[in-house]
């Protein structure tokens, strides 16, 4: 056993209102500039519905993450030999039209325009040619099911038998937002694509990068991504993703997207996993067996065994304890009601999600329908709609980890309405789900009620493993060499503490910064 | 229903009371919104959710009312140095401005029951609003068709007071009222200045035809033809050919260059949230907010506060040459929360114009106060609190708030300005707005709860007491969000363990309503109301309007086209009209004005997800991107409200000129009970009462765009 541990998140999909805020904090932070004008490193999807790029789920076309094959995992799109023949073309690589040709508009007009007989007016032209553009594409032009009827049984999820049940009509309308960011998997295709080792999983926290100055520009990356969560930026000619705002993170702080986020839906916190049986879980036979073989590789943060091995293989006294608090353990292994998204890609994702009650209760209450909404048990039981749905999407097609999560949720409600109503809660509404009464006053909590601090549990990077700390001391601000902010250390000698002397920032100062924030790097 | 509303009244009966209904402004758009209300009212009432924390009626609407309203008020309507204000209901307003009375085709006693006594009898809706203004029951600005400085100085000429003078002129028919003849040159709206709104983008409900009649547009989209002279008004003066171009002057402050402001003489441009101080706050939540200057305003803008600091100055430079001081006569309509109240009781309608009883000032007619105005002081006065805030405080709900040390404070805090706590700054504007409210100040929340123990004979003091030392300063906001206090400005019992919940003092402390019983009042006993058969809330559809103007096709047989209900929610995209042409607002939907439609219509139609259609009607013409989605019920059209026309909208095939907002394809249609006034509590508060700008009835025509996109 080889214990890491992992900055995962879990997003609780009951409470998304799908107002985008993650995407606009995020694009502001980290994609507002030109060569990722198209990118979106958080995107909400409404679903049903293709997405964004369209139909990234439909691996048949996109053959993005694993596949077992002769027993072995591989690469969907083939080992170093198919790579190699590919090197120069692609075919899965997807185009400007599968994500959205990016646009602006001439706002100047409204300013400057002389007197005309027609209100002057700014119109949409394209950000890659300048030109005026039709739009006919965007980057959630599916919003709240916007187009479906033409559009949304094109959604990959829709398969195996769940088409025939969902109907495109105004009675029958279905829907909930999915949050989508870089899933930071245990197994990720992407690093094991690139024929550059220019990207990597941090062994510290787990967060999967581009290496910018290793990278050189194959794309194998944005291809072998499943959820096509890794990007190409045109000006720079180097792949980018989403860094789960490694620079908060690393301060404890959560992502751009957590902390803005409306609905407060998000989660994060450490999980400790086994190093050494990533491979096996991802090589289960059965897609169905990819859930629990996954949940298998997390190790409970409190049993005694497990601390001591951790602490053997190098994880901090804090970070355990912040494992013991951690948020995304308690929702996805102890109370089991978050799921990971396309197990069946075989790259272990680690952004789980908390399948949405609100499309089951709005069936079970919707019109004609006769069912007890303080009992929706055994509508949970009936509905293949959006049950079945939700275990494409969630469970690599496996109604019942849905309907576990689903009934937990359910019963999580009428417990607290009960006490709620003054009345005492019957002990047999945990049990009939399998939960002890603390459980699912444990999961209301964090649930309903968890404040800043109980949703995002995130340990501090610790700066001093593999750096002298001695050397970056007074080294902010005005750190050029002879600057202030430099203290000195740049281009001296050697430091009093015997450290070897900082280099003095070369070329692009933002660059080195980050270089200087990653110590992976520094070691 | 049936379903909803046994849940509503099991979960009531369950929970003692904690069953709510959020109401959304939506409803009043509709023309008997008023209904919608009183039903809603009435289910919660009957549910005994009201006055209940967690249930009851969650008034989700007017949230530019502001927690601290007495401060609020005291500064904003400069009541610290003039009373009272003119402050005019918007929708009567707009309704003769725009001359959208002359396309009114039914009159007001289509509405009335069978049963009713003919109170309505012959009126058109403008005969009903130049009524509402010669009783007193709404403000009509401008009131005269004389200037009120003129006749002030005609009466001193006579040797007779001003109101004495004007009820004698009045009485002879040598005085009219301006709503009695709006399209007369002297009683046009001259000059507006338009801060923190975007009328033209997003709030002029009938567009087109505040473009025609009130700037001038030329090539304004209205289609519609005018009453003819059997629907015409009776007491409202009909010239033959309507006016255009009433305005001569339009000033916008504004930092977008929005559909006002592209349509303004002058745009000064503001400063936004992040370069300026202000405080933030609304009547729905428990807190208080600053507004800081992270950056100062860039280029030429400056804060609203420096502007109106300029325009002060500068006014008052030029009035030293041009009008000194002058008396003035202020119309002022029979004010709700006050005995005004009581003055027309009974519900019956005497109109003093016809002999049903005497002019009398304050009673059967508006007061008419005379009001000095120095105007060359009028800078001077804009930069220091005036007096007349401890002299006659400010007044929540009938509730007086008096500060005493409050303004030694600020006159420490802010400084002197001619003896006078200064008001120089912004900061120092927000300092006393907190200082002179309730709910951020324990002294004067006590204070009001002692002035409405004496005239309920209820003990209320203790509900305040926690909070006696608290005092919400700007630099508090400033660190974070205040929750504030419990204060008689609003019916809620915030404490410790407790959020606020309208209307809980009145249940649980015995504070009688304010209404005409004192309790949760159902049946309503106006003239008006029992002539519409509405004496207690019922059902009624929206409008016929179909049956009314006849169909709205284009009438061209080769074209595809259907009739669909015409709404327009809130945008997920905007806040209003705030923020819709920001590039990232537009790139997460379809980068441009939509318009939701079913698929079932689509089809009908021929038209597939993201063609261009055209939407028409008499009132004008929408082009714009069509969104086929199954989420929407067949028969509906729904466009973002304050979807503003300078973004990506394209020439119209059918009017040649530039589509529309929104609001291009509506028209107000004023429901005459909401005139009602001086009545109890159905009497006119700034704000607070009086008629809704109801345009949601509406109908048009959509069909495919053929035509060449054109710019």
């Amino acid at each position: 056993m080889l214990i890491r541990a992992q900055i995962a998140m879990v997003m609780n999909l009951d409470k998304c209102i799908g107002c985008h805020t993650c995407s606009v904090t995020c694009k502001n932070v980290w994609t507002n500039r030109r060569g990722t004008e198209y990118v979106w490193f958080n995107d909400v999807e409404t679903k049903p519905g293709i997405g964004y790029p369209k139909q990234w789920e439909d691996q048949d076309r996109w053959k993005g993450g694993w596949e077992l094959r002769g027993g072995k995992l591989r690469l969907r799109a083939g080992g170093r030999l198919r790579k190699l023949a590919t090197l120069f073309f692609n075919p899965e690589l997807p185009t400007l039209d599968d994500y959205y040709e990016p646009w602006t508009y001439d706002y100047e007009t409204l300013t400057t325009a002389p007197t005309s007989k027609h209100q002057p007016v700014a119109r949409p032209e394209s950000q890659v040619t300048g030109r005026p553009l039709d739009l006919q594409w965007g980057p959630n032009w599916e919003d709240d099911l916007a187009g479906a009827p033409e559009r949304a049984r094109l959604d990959p999820n829709l398969k195996d038998g769940v088409e025939e049940h969902v109907r495109m009509e105004y009675e029958k309308a279905f829907m909930f937002y999915l949050p989508r960011i870089c899933e930071h998997c245990l197994n990720p295709s992407c690093v094991a694509s690139c024929p550059s080792g220019a990207m990597y999983k941090r062994e510290e926290d787990g967060i999967v990068l581009v290496d910018q100055e290793q990278c050189r520009s194959w794309r194998m990356c944005v291809s072998g991504c499943p959820y096509k969560k890794v990007y190409f930026n045109w000006s720079t000619g180097k792949a980018e993703k989403c860094t789960l705002c490694y620079p908060r993170i690393e301060a404890g702080q959560p992502t751009i997207c957590s902390e803005t986020c409306v609905g407060k839906i998000r989660y994060l916190g450490v999980v400790l996993y086994d190093a050494d049986r990533v491979q096996e879980a991802a090589s289960v036979a059965d897609e169905k067996h990819l859930l629990p073989a996954q949940l298998s590789l997390f190790l409970d943060p409190n049993d005694p065994e497990v601390r001591e091995q951790a602490r053997r293989d190098g994880i901090a006294e804090d970070w355990l304890e912040a494992a013991s608090r951690s948020p995304v353990y308690a929702l996805a292994v102890r109370h089991k009601v978050a799921l990971p998204l396309h197990p069946e890609y075989r790259t272990l994702p680690m952004v789980w999600y908390v399948p949405p009650l609100s499309p089951v209760m709005s069936l079970v209450e919707g019109p004609g329908s006769e069912a007890d909404p303080d009992d929706v048990f055994p509508a949970i039981e009936e509905l293949r709609i959006p049950i079945e749905y939700l275990a494409n999407l969630l469970t690599a097609g496996d109604p019942e980890p849905v309907r576990v999560a689903l009934r937990r949720l359910a019963a999580m409600r009428s417990w607290t309405r009960e006490r709620n109503l003054g009345g005492e809660p019957d002990g047999a509404v945990a049990t009939s789900v399998g939960m002890e009464p603390a459980d699912i006053d444990a999961m209301f909590r964090l649930l309903a009620i968890a404040k800043y601090d109980e949703r995002y549990v995130i340990p501090q990077t610790h700066g001093e493993i593999g750096l002298n700390p001695h050397s970056m001391q007074g080294a902010c601000g005005l750190d050029f060499e002879g600057g202030p902010g430099s203290c000195g250390a740049i281009g001296k000698a050697k430091d009093p503490f015997g450290a070897e002397p900082l280099a003095a920032p070369t070329g692009g100062g933002a660059a080195s910064n980050v270089a200087f924030l990653d110590f992976r790097k520094a070691t | 229903m049936t379903r909803v509303a046994r849940e509503f009244a099991r979960n009531a009966e369950r929970s003692n009371g904690r069953s709510m209904i959020v109401l959304g402004a939506g409803t009043n758009h509709w023309f008997h919104s008023d209904l919608v209300y009183r039903a809603i009212l009435q289910l919660v009432a009957l549910c005994g959710c009201q006055g209940v924390n967690g249930g009851g009626w969650a008034h989700y609407v007017g949230q530019e009312k502001v927690r601290p309203i007495s401060g609020w008020s005291t500064l904003a309507f400069a009541l610290d140095w003039n009373r009272p204000p003119r402050q005019q209901a918007t929708t009567p307003f707009w309704f003769l401005a725009t001359d959208q009375f002359r396309y009114q085709r039914t009159r007001a006693d289509v509405y009335a029951t069978p049963l009713g006594k003919g109170a309505l009898d012959g009126m058109h809706v403008a005969d009903c609003n130049a009524l509402a203004a010669r009783l007193g029951w709404m403000p009509s600005y401008p009131t005269f068709d004389r200037n009120p400085l003129e006749l002030t100085r005609e009466a001193a000429e006579a040797g007779v007071e001003a109101p004495a003078y004007v009820v004698d002129r009045l009485k002879a028919g040598e005085l009219g009222f301006a709503a009695e003849d709006p399209d007369a040159p002297e009683n046009f709206p001259r000059v507006l200045t338009l801060w923190r709104a975007n009328l033209l983008g997003s709030s002029s409900k009938g567009h087109e035809y505040f473009l025609r009649h009130l700037l001038g547009v030329e090539n304004a989209a209205v289609r519609n033809t005018e009453s003819t002279p059997e629907e015409r008004p009776n007491d409202v003066v009909w010239h033959d050919e309507a006016p255009t171009g009433k305005l001569d002057l339009f000033t916008t402050i504004d930092f977008r260059m929005n559909g006002s402001a592209l349509y303004s003489d002058v745009v000064l441009p503001a400063a936004t949230w992040y370069e300026k101080h202000d405080l933030s706050s609304t009547d729905l939540h428990p807190f208080v907010h600053s507004f800081n200057q992270a950056v100062p305003p860039p280029w030429e803008s400056r804060t609203d506060f420096d502007i109106f600091g300029r325009v002060a100055e500068r006014f008052s430079e030029l009035a030293e040459t041009h009008l000194g001081t002058r008396t003035d006569l202020v119309a002022f309509p029979l004010q709700h929360d006050t005995p005004d109240e009581l003055a027309q009781p009974l519900g019956e309608v005497r109109d003093w114009r016809q002999g049903e009883c005497e002019p009398v000032p304050g009673k059967t007619m508006p007061k008419l106060v005379p009001v000095e105005r120095d105007y060359t002081a009028v800078y001077r006065k804009w930069r220091s609190l005036g007096p007349l805030t401890e002299k006659l405080g400010s007044s929540a709900k009938g509730i007086p708030l008096l500060p005493t040390v409050e303004i030694d404070e600020l006159r420490a805090g802010n400084g002197e300005i001619d003896g006078r706590p200064a008001l120089t700054r912004d900061v120092h504007m927000c300092e006393a707005i907190l200082a002179l409210s309730g709910v951020s100040n324990g002294r004067l929340a006590i204070e009001g709860f002692r002035g409405l123990e004496q005239r309920t004979g209820t003990r209320l003091v203790d509900i305040a007491e926690e909070h006696a030392d608290h005092r919400i300063t700007f630099g508090d906001t400033q660190v974070q969000p205040r929750k504030v206090i419990a204060s008689p400005e609003w019916s809620g019992m915030e404490s410790r363990d407790r959020r606020y919940s309208p209307f809980t003092i009145n249940i649980e402390r015995n504070v009688p309503f304010r209404t005409l019983t004192g309790r949760q009042q159902l049946y309503v006993e106006h003239a008006w109301m029992l002539e519409y058969g509405e004496g207690l809330p019922t059902y009624r559809p929206p409008l016929n309007v179909l049956g009314v103007v006849g169909e709205q096709l284009s009438g061209d047989p080769t074209r595809k086209e259907l009739h669909l209900r015409w709404l327009s929610p809130h945008s997920k995209w905007s806040i209003h009209s705030e923020y819709q042409d920001n590039l990232q607002m537009l790139t997460l939907f379809r980068g441009g004005p939509v318009v939701w439609m079913s698929d079932v219509d689509a089809k009908e139609i021929e038209v597939a997800d993201n063609d261009w259609v055209e939407v028409f009607n008499r009132n004008g013409v929408v082009v714009a991107r069509a969104v086929v989605s199954h989420r929407v019920p067949p028969g509906v059209g729904m466009m973002y409200h304050s979807q503003d026309r300078h973004v990506n909208v394209p020439l119209s095939e059918l009017s040649g000129t530039r589509g529309g907002t929104d609001n291009s394809v509506t028209r107000i249609s004023l429901k005459p009970t909401h005139l009602i006034g001086g009545y109890a509590q159905l009497s006119y508060g700034f704000n607070y009462y009086g008629p809704c700008g109801t345009q949601r009835d509406e109908m048009v025509a959509v069909r495919k765009f053929l035509g060449e996109v054109v710019y």
